[in-house]
């Protein structure tokens, strides 16, 4: 599905991805994980395709497409989604607005019917639902005045009602508390494991990977995958540290 | 459409594309036309055109003479190229537009923008000026005929009066002198007292005592039946107790290039009365380069004479290459309450500077105003106000709030607000925040699916949307999509 060979990116001229390859098939759950700086968020941004992160050499395909080549809302049509370590706020558009927006123009793109208002709202309801999150919080506007949980769990009901191929999310996890871990958990396995579609975890700890087990965890340290293993691999880093590893 | 053709460096362009269509234009339509230039003979010629009575035209004249020995306006932070008065036609018929035998003839530009718009085909060549299209527009799409008529019946029997000022000035001549001129005095200002002198058309209401408008009044339909000019002229009266919601606006683009959009409208509130009154304005704004572009000098005011009584304007600006308006409220009845709600947004070269005036003569008088001014290309976008308390207005409140967007680092946002207080009882608060849309939003709202158009249109709209909510449904919805529209190509 995700095809990344020697990818070499820079961030304000600095380089930061130093060849990374990394490959993941449809039906697999991967995890990275690696030092603060490393460069998780840097690859989640590039394949995002967003301005500033800039590609110099190497290369990656989404279904076997050139995903370089392409503007960030046609990789969202494609169905690649971010779910961000950052979650952004946008005053005065309520999650009902932008997402129904986002999820037609996506359709548009597919050349699919867009879905009718209250279509619209039967879908969100139903992944909100999963996420046990409050429709009220739909009619609000984007993640202004969300905590930081809500804001990580508002990114997974995006990803419901988006349903993308391929998610990348980075440190979903951090910010929610030990109830929510386990929602999101829940929810991330209801709408991602799937023999169609496969999901990259970026994470710092071994606890959401106790709810969505992996079946890969790659390091990622200096801008490149240093090792890669089995889900074992996480529970090694969170006895030992980086310092093995990455030296 | 009275057409009033600028002469300067931007104009020239336009002025050739007239003159070849000059052989398309029949004599019987040139003999329509006032004598070039601004003379007193121009304004009998106007007002011997509109049937006027003696009052009528006395009036006129002496607005003339006063305009003559006027200076132009300082433009604090307008650019303004010099224009020449008497290089202009006043008057003309409204066939004088050219004629086009077909589609294939209009600017593909414009087709662009109406397609845009989501305007119906038919509607489109109306709009365009395609030669025998009017009728099958009327008929087919528009059926404004009927559509004005039934409207008229149920106004009347509601004993609301809704027409143009020029048949007010004939019908109801005692209800026009008894407030024309009233809340925006001759002499106010320049443009004014121009229009005073050549108004050509513009609309009349009156609403009765204690009578609540059935209907949401709109220039909509007239402007395609009667083709209001330049300088338009709108006097509203709402008696004791009245409430009436007004639409002003074509809500489709007009392409007439270097005009002169000098209007004067005047708002009365009695006692307890209410008037909304709400704007959206898409003029032409000239192209990317700067070039034509109408020239939109308006004087709006209200007179809140009653207590109690309520006057709110909401303007959604994003035409015209110059506007220059302040829409205000004199708050003399005790009680009443002034409101002014904004979105001007400014692309290119379009300049910008807009505001209000709240002016507070009576005790307890409240104003609010919400301006959202949002700047891109090369563009300049001003807020100017002024709240002003008067000595013996006891325990007046007014709140203003003017945030700016910025798009790019070309353009500018000026905030200039004055603030005159002769009561040290009143409450006078005033926020300003400026903010760019920011690459974060920009790539958020893209990574979901939005082309980056779509994500600035719906960035844009959010940011406004404390205005926008304040338009009439239908409304609100053209007003989203013209901002989306006039910021194409402002980012990236
Ligand atoms: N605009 C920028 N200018 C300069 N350096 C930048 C810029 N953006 C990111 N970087 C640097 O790129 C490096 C990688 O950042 P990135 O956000 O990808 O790290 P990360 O692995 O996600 O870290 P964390 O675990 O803390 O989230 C960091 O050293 C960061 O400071
Ligand atoms: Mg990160």
């Amino acid at each position: 599905m995700l095809r990344i060979e020697n990818l070499h990116a820079t961030v304000a001229d600095k380089p930061i991805l130093k060849g990374l390859s990394l490959a993941i098939n449809a039906g697999e759950i991967h995890a990275i994980m690696g030092p603060n700086g490393a460069g998780k968020s840097t690859l989640s941004y590039v394949l995002g395709g967003r301005p500033g992160y800039e590609v110099i050499e190497g290369s990656a395909t989404f279904e076997g497409q050139d995903l370089l080549d392409m503007e960030p809302h046609e990789r969202a049509a494609a169905g690649l989604f971010l779910g961000f370590q950052y979650p952004v706020e946008i005053p005065g558009v309520s999650n009902v607005q932008f997402l129904r927006e986002a999820l037609n123009a996506q359709r548009k793109a597919r050349g699919q019917d867009p879905l009718s208002g209250g279509e619209f709202l039967k879908v969100a309801r139903e992944k909100a639902g999963l996420l046990k999150m409050d429709m009220d919080m739909l009619k609000r506007p984007v993640n202004v005045g969300f905590s930081g949980g809500e804001k990580k769990r508002n990114e997974m009901v995006q990803m419901g009602i988006l349903d993308p191929k391929l998610a990348i999310l980075d440190e979903t996890d951090s910010g929610l508390d030990i109830d929510a871990l386990r929602t999101v958990g829940d929810g991330i396995n209801a709408i991602m494991r799937r023999p169609d579609k496969a999901v990259l975890l970026i994470t710092h700890y071994q606890r959401l990977l106790d709810y969505v087990q992996p079946d890969f965890v790659h390091v990622l340290a200096g801008g490149r995958i240093v090792k890669s293993g089995g889900p074992e691999l996480a529970l090694e880093l969170e006895r030992e540290g980086y310092a093995e590893i990455a030296a | 459409m009275d057409e009033v053709k600028i002469k300067d460096q931007a104009a020239r362009d336009a002025a050739l594309r007239v003159a070849d269509y000059e052989h398309g234009w029949s004599s019987a339509i040139e003999t329509d036309f006032a004598p070039k230039g601004l003379t007193e003979d121009t304004v009998r010629f106007i007002s011997a055109k509109k049937n006027e009575p003696e009052w009528m035209l006395d009036w006129r004249l002496k607005a003339f003479r006063h305009w003559q020995t006027m200076e132009t306006p300082d433009w604090a932070k307008l650019n303004v190229p010099p224009i020449d008065y008497q290089d202009a036609y006043y008057y003309a018929a409204p066939k004088a537009k050219p004629k086009l035998s077909s589609l294939d003839e209009v600017d593909p530009e414009i087709l662009e923008v109406y397609k845009k718009l989501g305007i119906p085909i038919e509607e489109q060549k109306v709009l365009a000026g395609v030669e025998g299209a009017r009728k099958v527009a009327v008929d087919a799409v528009f059926d404004s005929v009927s559509v004005a008529t039934t409207f008229r019946e149920e106004l009347k029997r509601a004993g609301v009066i809704f027409l143009s000022i020029s048949e007010a000035i004939r019908e109801y001549p005692e209800l026009v002198k008894k407030w024309l001129g009233k809340v925006v005095p001759m002499h106010d200002n320049y443009f004014a007292t121009l229009n005073c002198a050549v108004f050509s058309d513009g609309t009349f209401v009156y609403v009765p005592e204690g009578v609540r408008c059935p209907m949401e009044l709109s220039t909509y339909f007239r402007i395609n039946a009667e083709n209001t000019g330049q300088f338009e002229r709108t006097l509203i009266v709402a008696d004791k107790g009245a409430y009436v919601s007004y639409l002003e606006g074509c809500t489709a683009p007009m392409r007439d290039e270097n005009q002169l959009h000098a209007a004067v409208v005047e708002l009365v509130a009695l006692d307890d009365a209410e008037i909304k009154y709400s704007t959206v304005q898409n003029w032409y704004p000239g192209n990317a380069e700067g070039l034509g572009g109408i020239y939109n000098f308006v004087t709006k005011r209200a007179l809140c004479q009653g207590k109690r009584s309520k006057v709110s304007w909401t303007q959604v600006e994003t035409g015209s290459a110059i506007t220059w308006k302040y829409p205000s409220c004199v708050l003399n009845g005790d009680d009443s309450v002034g409101e002014f709600y904004s979105v001007a947004v400014t692309n290119n070269f379009q300049q910008a500077d807009t505001g209000t005036k709240m002016i507070h003569n009576g005790k307890r008088t409240r104003s609010t105003i919400v301006s959202k001014g949002i700047s891109a290309g090369k563009s300049n976008n001003t807020y100017r106000g002024i709240v002003r308390v008067a000595p013996n207005a006891e325990s007046v409140r007014n709140f203003t709030q003017c945030d700016s967007l910025l798009l790019g680092s070309t353009c500018g946002a000026h905030t200039v607000p004055y603030i005159e207080v002769r009561n040290p009882t009143a409450t006078v608060e005033h926020e300003a925040t400026t903010s760019k849309i920011s690459d974060d939003q920009l790539f958020y709202a893209m990574q979901r699916g939005l082309g980056q158009e779509e994500a600035v249109a719906l960035i844009v709209n959010g940011f406004a949307k404390e205005v926008l909510q304040q338009l009439p449904m239908e409304f609100a919805v053209e007003a989203q999509k013209l901002l989306g529209i006039s910021l194409e190509g402002s980012v990236g």
